[in-house]
């Protein structure tokens, strides 16, 4: 069994929610990437996204942007980060979604991508620039080498559009909070609600929300309605703000980034 | 049997999810306008009364006599109001805006060609209108900024990435998916996803049919070759589609090959790029090994772009058309000779253009017929050839 469904499936027994932090690889350096992963998996998250730099990343905010620009100034390349994979896999057995644009898995080739991905120790994959239309081939390949493929719904996805994507993901439907980017919001999109009743009409797979979440309470209130959320630009901060000023402080922003993560568990645990 | 949306293995629709059922939205519209009598009325309205089309197709004749090949003819899109051949894809997408309810327009631009254009259909249609452009191309065309402002857009500077057509058409994609519900992305050229490579080759196409026509009057016949630069490719693929199945005509489309191909500093997706993803569509493009995106090199902001149509990639690989890469020194030199010879100050875009027709042209018969798109004029570049004729280029 998947690692991802095993967690999701553990923690909804317990009613318990599930936690997604999203790390930048290689922001602003692998070694650190790997310190933060091995610490959230030992505080409070149940599975973590790798976010895999991209030059283009046009679903993205400006917080995951300047990440990704920090870690392809420092060099960061495909193979280093499934190298990064397999090192936390000897120390980890925490579920590892990978976060990657389209471009780099079909420059790569699909079979050559999702092999190496699989051995290395990831269990599930999120390409938010490829949608079910181009999906197929991908899919399939996916399943011979046990990774799970997500996908991504909108608040602007037709029924019919959610129907068809529920019926190809695997692991968890990665819910997009509002109509936009990644980037922490002050608050949840209004109609967050309804559009996730909307969702659940169509699947029993689990719903994980994500995009805007900036901080505890709003992480309680989105959990309430789900049954996991995402984090990633908030997270990013915590530890951009240890780097802007005089260099890197490493410590500081591990712990910074640890103590905001072990908060989000707090507060939906507690709701 | 090819998939919508695809030209052979090119093409697609690789962009966010939020953005599907607008693509869907307006794939179905363009359907349903494209071929009705009421709204080709109203785009030809504007393109005769508004645009100034038919273009003519002029024939250079110093400039035929001074190379001493083909026959040359010049289609002058630049002659169309706002000085491009960009205004026909513009009034063509605003008015499909309108009729889907959209209230603002949104557009990236390079050179600000594209962007005064969408201003304009956007001051002439009643929208509210943004464009994104990168600071770097702000810089080199400060005066096309303060005329999309002059026409009521509001012109955004972006400073990521580049900082030029790539990255302004990240952003505006960007600023589109949290806008989707009331806004319609206007792209420029025939890139991103299905179904905008066909929409905006459909509505480029005038300035092929109207070549053709135009040459037969003159001529009795089709041209032997075709010859248009390539960015994105929007006035190449306009010129060559309607002659795509008379395999007699040549087409050639030109590169912009910046300090050179070999210098690594260019913008030739189709003579030294590779396949890959780039703004929603398959196609090829400048990348390195991991798939992450390189940055182009051109002295011409419309060319300043590592991806192109994926229609051109398929006429690459068919052999349709044959695409060849021209230097900035080379692009500078046509477009002093083209100003002297024939008092036709052509944009940098174009002069790529004429540059490989001065290679072209003399080992051709003097029978043989080439007609080029002078795709835009000038004028904007004026001030940017001057200064580097001041420098690296003086003779």
């Amino acid at each position: 069994m998947n690692r991802i469904d095993k967690v999701f499936g553990q923690l909804r027994q317990e009613g318990k929610k599930v936690l997604i932090p999203y790390v930048s690889c290689g922001d602003p350096h692998l070694k650190f990437t790997e310190e933060l992963v091995l610490g959230l998996a030992e505080n409070g998250a149940d599975l973590i996204e790798l976010g895999v730099p991209y030059s283009d990343p046009v679903a993205d905010g400006p917080t995951i942007q300047k990440a990704s620009t920090r870690a392809l100034a420092e060099g960061v390349t495909l193979e280093k980060i499934f190298s990064l994979v397999e090192r936390l896999r000897e120390k980890t057995s925490i579920p590892l979604i990978m976060m990657t644009y389209y471009n780099p898995v079909y420059v790569k080739g699909v079979e050559n991508f999702l092999k190496r991905a699989g051995e290395a120790g990831i269990d599930g994959l999120i390409i938010p620039d490829l949608p079910v239309e181009e999906s197929e081939n991908l899919k399939d390949v996916a399943e011979n080498y046990g990774l799970n493929l997500i996908f991504l719904v909108a608040p602007t996805s037709t029924p019919e559009r959610i129907k068809k994507i529920v019926n190809m993901a695997r692991g968890f439907i990665y819910c997009v909070s509002v109509t936009g980017i990644t980037g922490a919001r002050k608050e949840l999109g209004g109609e967050l609600a309804s559009f996730l009743k909307v969702v659940q009409a169509h699947t029993s797979l689990p719903l994980a929300v994500g995009f805007g979440i900036s901080g505890p309470d709003m992480a309680r209130k989105a959990a309430g309605l789900a049954d996991g959320i995402i984090v990633g630009s908030a997270l990013i901060e915590r530890i951009e703000k240890n780097i802007e000023h005089n260099g890197f402080n490493y410590g500081k922003a591990l712990e910074e980034a640890i103590t905001f993560v072990g908060d989000l568990k707090t507060a939906i645990t507690i709701y | 049997m090819v998939k919508v949306g695809y030209f052979g293995e090119f093409g697609g629709q690789y962009v966010p999810e939020t953005l599907m059922p607008a693509l869907n939205e307006l794939e179905k519209t363009y359907a349903e306008y494209k071929d009705d009598r009421e709204f080709n009325k109203e785009f030809h309205y504007y393109l005769q009364q508004y645009v100034g089309r038919p273009t003519p197709l002029y024939f250079a004749e110093k400039l035929t006599q001074y190379l001493g090949g083909a026959k040359i003819y010049l289609k002058r899109e630049d002659l169309n109001h706002t000085g491009a051949h960009k205004i026909n894809n513009c009034l063509g997408q605003v008015l499909l805006a309108k009729r889907m309810g959209k209230k603002r327009i949104i557009a990236e631009t390079g050179a600000g060609q594209h962007g005064v254009a969408t201003a304009t259909a956007a001051a002439l249609l009643d929208f509210q209108c943004e464009i994104f452009m990168g600071a770097e191309d702000v810089r080199r065309q400060a005066l096309n900024v303060f005329r999309m402002e002059l026409l009521g857009a509001k012109v955004v500077k972006v400073e990521t990435g580049t900082k030029t057509l790539k990255d302004a058409t990240n952003e505006a994609l960007r600023n589109w998916v949290s806008t989707v519900e009331n806004t319609h992305y206007v792209i420029g050229s025939v890139v991103g996803p299905h179904p905008y490579p066909t929409m905006v080759r459909d509505f480029q196409s005038i300035i092929g049919e109207e070549v053709k026509e135009q040459i037969t009057d003159l001529e009795d016949r089709l041209p032997d070759y075709l010859v248009a630069c390539v960015g994105g490719g929007s006035n190449s693929m306009g010129l060559f589609y309607p002659f795509k199945d008379f395999s007699e005509v040549k087409m050639h489309g030109v590169e912009a090959a910046g300090s050179g191909v070999a210098s690594g500093k260019h913008a030739a997706a189709l003579s030294a790029g590779s396949k890959g993803v780039l703004h929603g569509a398959l196609s090829y493009l400048l990348q390195d090994g991991d798939g992450q995106i390189l940055p182009a090199h051109s002295i011409s902001a419309g060319l300043d772009y590592p991806g192109v149509g994926p229609e051109h990639s398929f006429f690459k690989e068919s052999g349709r058309a044959q695409y060849h890469p021209i230097t900035d020194t080379e692009a500078i030199k046509a477009f002093q000779l083209v100003s002297r010879l024939e008092g036709i100050i052509p944009a940098l875009e174009s002069a790529h253009a004429l540059a490989y027709a001065c290679q072209l042209a003399p080992q051709l018969d003097k029978d043989k017929i080439m007609v080029i798109c002078l795709s835009g004029r000038g004028d904007k570049d004026v001030v940017e050839v001057q200064e580097l004729l001041r420098g690296e280029f003086s003779e």
